[in-house]
């Protein structure tokens, strides 16, 4: 009798813990929702603030309190700002430096890449291992030479020296990628491949590049988002008011219109939209790693 | 047999001369644009070289200058900027990064759209965001100080203050946690599922779950984050040039920064060179540091 009472004791304290187990599970499930959000609002705030700004009177801008939701909506702050300067320009500059870069990254990571992952040679583990290591090599170190190279061929205010060095490896991080990926692809495709009479260029072409679309589509979205937003080389290589890219040219917009905060937020957004329509159209590539 | 032999040799030499040709032009880039041109610029910081007329060698001067000699005063003023950004920016948001990465990793409803907001600050950032927190600081009509008034806090000068503008711009670098977060939130879902089950079957709650299984599968990933972080705060530039300047008075004269305007402003190529390249230096050392100590904290699998 003494020992059923125990069993049925234990029994019931055992529900109880697991019950109470599982509403700790719940209650924290809430915390971190309720942490999250809070926090996700904090991250998108200075968005937000940037936006309503961007619809706001000149003199709504230094209205204190600070008015949140500016009513009408100055829709014409957008004209106005892009066309005070020639914004038009600036968007073919950087457009023309973005597409480029994309192409030259992407093409020329995997060219590399696929040569370290799948071909063999003598002194191939040493070039990869070179690979890796100049990936830490700061810019700063190369910067001064390959302005004065670039001088010398004639190139500085122009467009070239923000493109033509893309197509020399597309960066040692996009090549180690590409190489990552094809490693992981099977050896029976070129195999058969060769059979059929395919030369390496041909495989490589036809063959590889469709199958690594994934990492392709990775390299271009992240050149896309760091040439779209560059804006220490365009400073050092671009002098000519019609050179500018949109980086450079909301720098200048600053220092001449500075105090046109509704304008310059209006100029900021429209930097901003194109990055994020790439990064929302890609986020599954982004959020899964 | 020697006709075979010589034919795989023949064989083995085309897929060399292929994997050569197709490597050509990473290797073209990195024989001019990378070994030329730390050639070159090692030999320019020992001379004294304006672009317009060819270097003229004075052996140490642009070393001892920076650091005792006409030019030390600016350059351990930026060093000084520079690293006190890099220990209070990197420690915040690699701790920041990591809770919230956990947070994340969660089976939530919705968790894909809040990993989507807490990454993007990090891959926007450029001169618009510095632009907008040019606006969030303004002393007089920025958000920040209407919400500091709120709480009864005055708030500081911000960036046109000596004291609080490098503050400012380590407060504004937190926002872009979401770039270690996302390579914590890779890492976190490749930790096998088997380990916690053991753990729990052990008797492990999840605090010490957490502290045996997470971290330690985790030190590799911290440690990536912690290199990396480390070596793009040395190169912080945008935010500085655009929002302060590098004032007041040499405040937010950041390392970068420093270099640029000796380069391209003053144009002492032979100075600049210099400081690139103890600007490499110091990267190195900080790196090798972190290499030598993470074999006493990083759990590499199969080696332990």
């Amino acid at each position: 009798m003494a020992q059923t009472n125990t069993t049925i004791t234990a029994q019931k304290t055992k529900t109880h813990w697991s019950q109470s187990i599982h509403s700790l599970e719940v209650t924290g499930k809430i915390a971190a929702y309720v942490i999250i959000s809070l926090g996700a609002l904090l991250m998108i705030f200075p968005f937000v603030w940037m936006l309503s700004t961007s619809f706001k009177t000149y003199g709504q801008v230094f209205a204190w309190p600070p008015v949140w939701f500016p009513q009408p909506l100055q829709w014409k702050n957008y004209p106005e700002a892009l066309t005070i300067l020639p914004f038009h320009t600036y968007f073919k500059n950087t457009a023309t430096i973005v597409l480029c870069n994309v192409l030259g990254a992407t093409l020329s990571s995997a060219l590399v890449g696929y040569a370290f992952a799948r071909m063999r040679a003598r002194g191939k583990n040493i070039w990869f291992l070179i690979l890796l290591s100049s990936m830490m090599l700061p810019h700063q170190v190369t910067l001064i030479p390959h302005y004065v190279i670039y001088r010398l061929l004639g190139w500085v205010d122009t467009l070239r020296p923000l493109i033509i060095p893309t197509f020399l490896g597309g960066g040692a991080f996009n090549v180690f990628l590409m190489r990552q990926f094809f490693l992981t692809l099977p050896g029976e495709l070129e195999d058969a491949a060769y059979i059929d009479g395919c030369n390496a260029f041909g495989i490589w072409s036809r063959i590889m590049l469709p199958l690594a679309k994934p990492a392709l589509g990775t390299i271009a979205i992240f050149t896309f988002m760091s040439s779209w937003n560059d804006f220490f080389y365009p400073l050092i290589y671009l002098h000519s008011p019609q050179n500018r890219t949109m980086a450079l040219a909301l720098r200048f917009f600053q220092s001449q219109y500075g105090t046109d905060t509704h304008l310059l937020m209006a100029a900021s957004v429209t930097m901003l939209i194109p990055m994020m329509v790439v990064f929302f159209s890609a986020q599954k590539i982004f959020v899964k790693g | 047999m020697a006709f075979h032999k010589s034919n795989r040799n023949s064989l083995a030499r085309q897929e060399e001369r292929l994997f050569y040709l197709f490597i050509s032009p990473w290797l073209l880039g990195f024989l001019v644009l990378t070994c030329l041109s730390m050639a070159a610029s090692l030999y320019w910081s020992f001379t004294e070289y304006d672009m317009l007329t060819s270097p003229k060698w004075i052996g140490l001067e642009n070393y001892q200058s920076a650091f005792s000699g006409f030019d030390s005063r600016l350059f351990w003023q930026a060093l000084k900027v520079t690293l006190i950004y890099t220990f209070s920016s990197v420690p915040l948001q690699l701790v920041g990064g990591f809770l919230v990465a956990i947070l994340m990793n969660q089976q939530i409803k919705g968790i894909n759209v809040f990993r989507t907001i807490y990454y993007l600050p990090s891959i926007t950032a450029g001169v618009a965001t510095a632009m907008l927190w040019l606006f969030i600081f303004n002393p007089q009509f920025g958000i920040l100080n209407w919400l500091l008034a709120q709480v009864g806090i005055e708030g500081p000068a911000w960036l046109a203050s000596r004291k609080w503008a490098l503050p400012a711009l380590i407060m504004m670098s937190m926002w872009g946690f979401g770039g270690p977060m996302v390579i914590y939130l890779a890492g976190l879902q490749g930790i096998p599922q088997h380990l916690y089950e053991a753990a729990k079957i052990d008797g492990a709650n999840a605090f010490k779950q957490f502290l045996y299984v997470t971290i330690p599968q985790m030190t590799p990933i911290i440690f990536f984050n912690l290199v990396m972080s480390i070596i793009g705060t040395f190169q912080v530039f945008t935010s500085a040039f655009v929002m302060t300047a590098g004032g007041p008075v040499n405040a937010t004269l950041f390392y970068v920064l420093y270099l640029y305007r000796e380069a391209f402003q003053s144009f002492r190529m032979g100075y600049a060179s210099a400081l690139a390249w103890v600007l490499f230096i110091i990267i190195m050392i900080f790196t090798g540091i972190q290499v030598k100590l993470s074999g006493k904290w990083v759990y590499y699998e199969g080696i332990r």
